[in-house]
């Protein structure tokens, strides 16, 4: 029993050094420097051990702009892109002709550059010297003023950032959800079809609860995605988010470190751990909820 | 409920791509199952026996003819208008409700007037539980019941919306061979109780002959004989019939029509008045063998295997289709194990000719003298 527990630890050496070394290091470590005030990075030095940073970034306005701008990016996608997905994949499954058209055109953006992309965004939202671009000309048609997606107002720009990462999204979790349709067994759609179940109960009471499973899944790394969205942001506003109102919070985390107004690592490991703390709640939050509703087969 | 099926036709388009051929799984069926009866569909995999059920119900629509039920025509009627309760081979028992929420899942979708209370749903559905025998698992998931439990919430399930006609696929194929037993008893008993005319689909002509009251022997679509098990049993129209039927199986014989007299080899073992001469298949039932020092077939032994309450002997002839001829006979019959020979006299009753070519039966005057 001994020795093999000794060969189980040594197949698992290598895994967990890796582990160690740039999983939980790194984590303890910002978490030290989270409570180190006044870190200097240059002398390698600090004053004293507090909650100052964390007292600190919850009070910097940059930092309540990002987590406001984190929490409806949340709030607003991961419903909507879930939902859309379910109803995209729902439509996918239920037509015969021009199905595998239809899922390759759903999956391209997953597979698109991008840097494609945001070039296809900018043709759609950014304003120039020569067009207000392909939004803009149909709001016209309909008499409506133009509208600055990227450098104007603050719901424009929230809009246009939604409509961005849903539909970047939206790809893999239609690929996920018509993949969980389809292994749903027929059995159960004829059983219920004998029975005289209306459709819309079908998929209340038999489709939903046997792909929720799947509908979990993609809820909860669809809220991980999105508290830590930043790169998005980026192609579409810009690396100066704070001026842009539109920051996120690993946006402020970078921004810390990094940015023009940067080297506050302390800061910025306080600002992380604050995003790891929200995290695990909603994480754990969304995990008690679906004990409930999410079905296991066994 | 009669069911009545006209000229009842099912062609699926072909599957691979480069032959055009439809496939018939069901060839111009015409029958009646009586009211209240239990029916079994018996044949191979692949007879279309599951089609013609899903016909029945709804869940496919024929490309030719037309069912009945009484003297209404469903053929065009949706599954849900038809009336009937289907239990399926997997059973289909929804893996996320309660055994309770399962059997009303059925009764919540009715509409309109016949609408009931969820007092009256859960009555309703305590009443078919009470029935399959499982009232004391209704809050238990699907998961956490035997298979054969399984199949009795799916038939309560099947039974509490009262349907016209009850629809069972394959119903014993997932149990194991104890509890196919039983459940197969507890059929009968549930068709009894209820009156429900009720039709079944099983490839195991043993649970066909034992529960049912009319069986339909199919083969590649096309319906080879329809009648009590026994009778059909005791009379099989086509060699095909006699094949299916019976454990141990039929025994088969290449053997002639010489002067009146059937032959199996050089032995001349019974008049076969009526019978044209020349080349006929025979078919042997097991218990159709009567040892006799002096009968008119010679075997040549090969071993005795008694088991309980049957002795089988095992022997070889030269005409034999098969490797070995397999004979049941009372263990009050002796025989002497020493003898390299076996002979035989044989029950005219148990022996059946056929045609050689088509496997139509050739029948035999029945000799009164020669009852056994």
């Amino acid at each position: 029993m001994e020795k093999r527990t000794m060969k189980a630890w040594l197949y698992l050496l290598p895994a967990i050094l890796f582990l160690g070394v740039f999983m939980v290091y790194p984590l303890v470590d910002v978490l030290i420097y989270s409570f180190e005030e006044g870190y200097n990075s240059a002398s390698q030095s600090f004053f004293g051990v507090g909650g100052y940073n964390y007292s600190y970034v919850l009070h910097d306005p940059y930092f309540l702009q990002a987590l406001k701008n984190t929490f409806l990016l949340v709030v607003i996608t991961v419903p909507a892109s879930t939902a859309l997905a379910l109803l995209v994949s729902v439509g996918l499954s239920s037509i015969k002709p021009l199905r595998d058209l239809f899922q390759t055109i759903y999956f391209l953006p997953y597979v698109t550059n991008t840097l494609a992309v945001g070039l296809v965004f900018m043709i759609l939202f950014k304003k120039t010297a020569y067009s207000d671009g392909l939004i803009n000309l149909f709001l016209h048609w309909f008499g409506s003023p133009s509208i600055d997606f990227i450098e104007g107002p603050y719901w424009a720009k929230m809009f246009v950032l939604c409509f961005y990462t849903i539909w970047v999204v939206l790809p893999f979790k239609i690929l996920i959800l018509t993949s969980a349709l389809a292994s749903v067994n027929q059995d159960y759609y004829n059983a219920a079809r004998v029975d005289g179940t209306r459709r819309g109960r079908i998929f209340r009471r038999i489709t939903l609860p046997m792909i929720s499973p799947m509908i979990f899944y993609l809820v909860i790394t669809g809220f991980i995605g999105a508290f830590k969205a930043y790169s998005d942001a980026v192609a579409l506003f810009g690396t100066d988010l704070n001026a842009a109102g539109m920051n996120t919070i690993v946006g402020y985390v970078y921004d810390m470190l990094y940015g023009d107004s940067g080297g506050y690592p302390s800061y910025a490991s306080a600002a992380a751990i604050l995003l790891f703390a929200i995290v695990l709640t909603i994480t754990c939050i969304n995990l008690l909820v679906s004990k409930k509703h999410v079905h296991y087969s066994k | 409920m009669k069911i009545v099926l006209q000229h009842l036709t099912k062609k699926f388009p072909s599957r691979s791509k480069k032959s055009r051929e439809e496939v018939i799984a069901v060839n111009d069926f015409t029958f009646e199952i009586p009211d209240g009866k239990l029916v079994g569909l018996l044949g191979p995999s692949g007879c279309g026996k599951s089609t013609t059920l899903n016909l029945i119900c709804g869940l496919l629509t024929p490309t030719d003819g037309q069912i009945f039920f009484g003297e209404d025509d469903v053929t065009k009627l949706a599954p849900e208008n038809r009336g009937v309760g289907l239990v399926f081979q997997n059973y289909a028992l929804y893996p996320h409700l309660t055994v309770l929420k399962n059997i009303m899942f059925p009764l919540e979708n009715l509409r309109g007037t016949q609408k009931l209370t969820k007092d009256e749903m859960q009555r309703r559905a305590l009443e078919a539980a009470k029935l399959v025998q499982i009232e004391g698992l209704m809050d238990r998931k699907p998961g956490e019941l035997s298979g054969g439990q399984q199949q009795r919430v799916a038939i309560a399930r099947a039974l509490v919306k009262m349907p016209r006609v009850l629809l069972l696929d394959e119903p014993l194929s997932n149990l194991d061979a104890r509890l196919r037993l039983q459940t197969r008893e507890e059929i009968r008993r549930i068709q009894r109780e209820t009156q429900i005319t009720t039709v079944f689909v099983t490839h195991d002509q043993d649970e066909a002959m034992s529960i049912s009251d009319l069986i339909v022997v199919m083969k590649d679509g096309i319906i080879q004989q329809i009648g009590a098990p026994q009778e059909v049993y005791d009379n099989p129209a086509n060699l095909f019939v006699a094949k299916f039927l019976g454990t141990p199986p039929i025994n088969l014989f290449d053997g002639k029509v010489e002067n009146g007299m059937l032959c199996i080899g050089n032995d001349a073992v019974l008049p076969a008045d009526g019978a044209a001469e020349g080349e006929v298949t025979v078919a042997i039932r097991p218990e159709g063998f009567l040892l006799k020092e002096d009968g008119p077939m010679h075997c040549v032994l090969v071993r005795l295997e008694v088991m309980g309450r049957d002795v089988s002997i095992v022997s070889t002839h030269a005409c034999s289709e098969g490797e070995n001829i397999r004979s049941i006979i009372n263990t009050e019959n002796t025989l002497d194990l020493n003898s390299k020979i076996v002979r035989f006299a044989l029950k005219p009753q148990k022996v059946f000719l056929f045609h050689k070519e088509t496997g139509e039966r050739i029948y035999m005057q029945k000799h009164p003298g020669n009852a056994d």
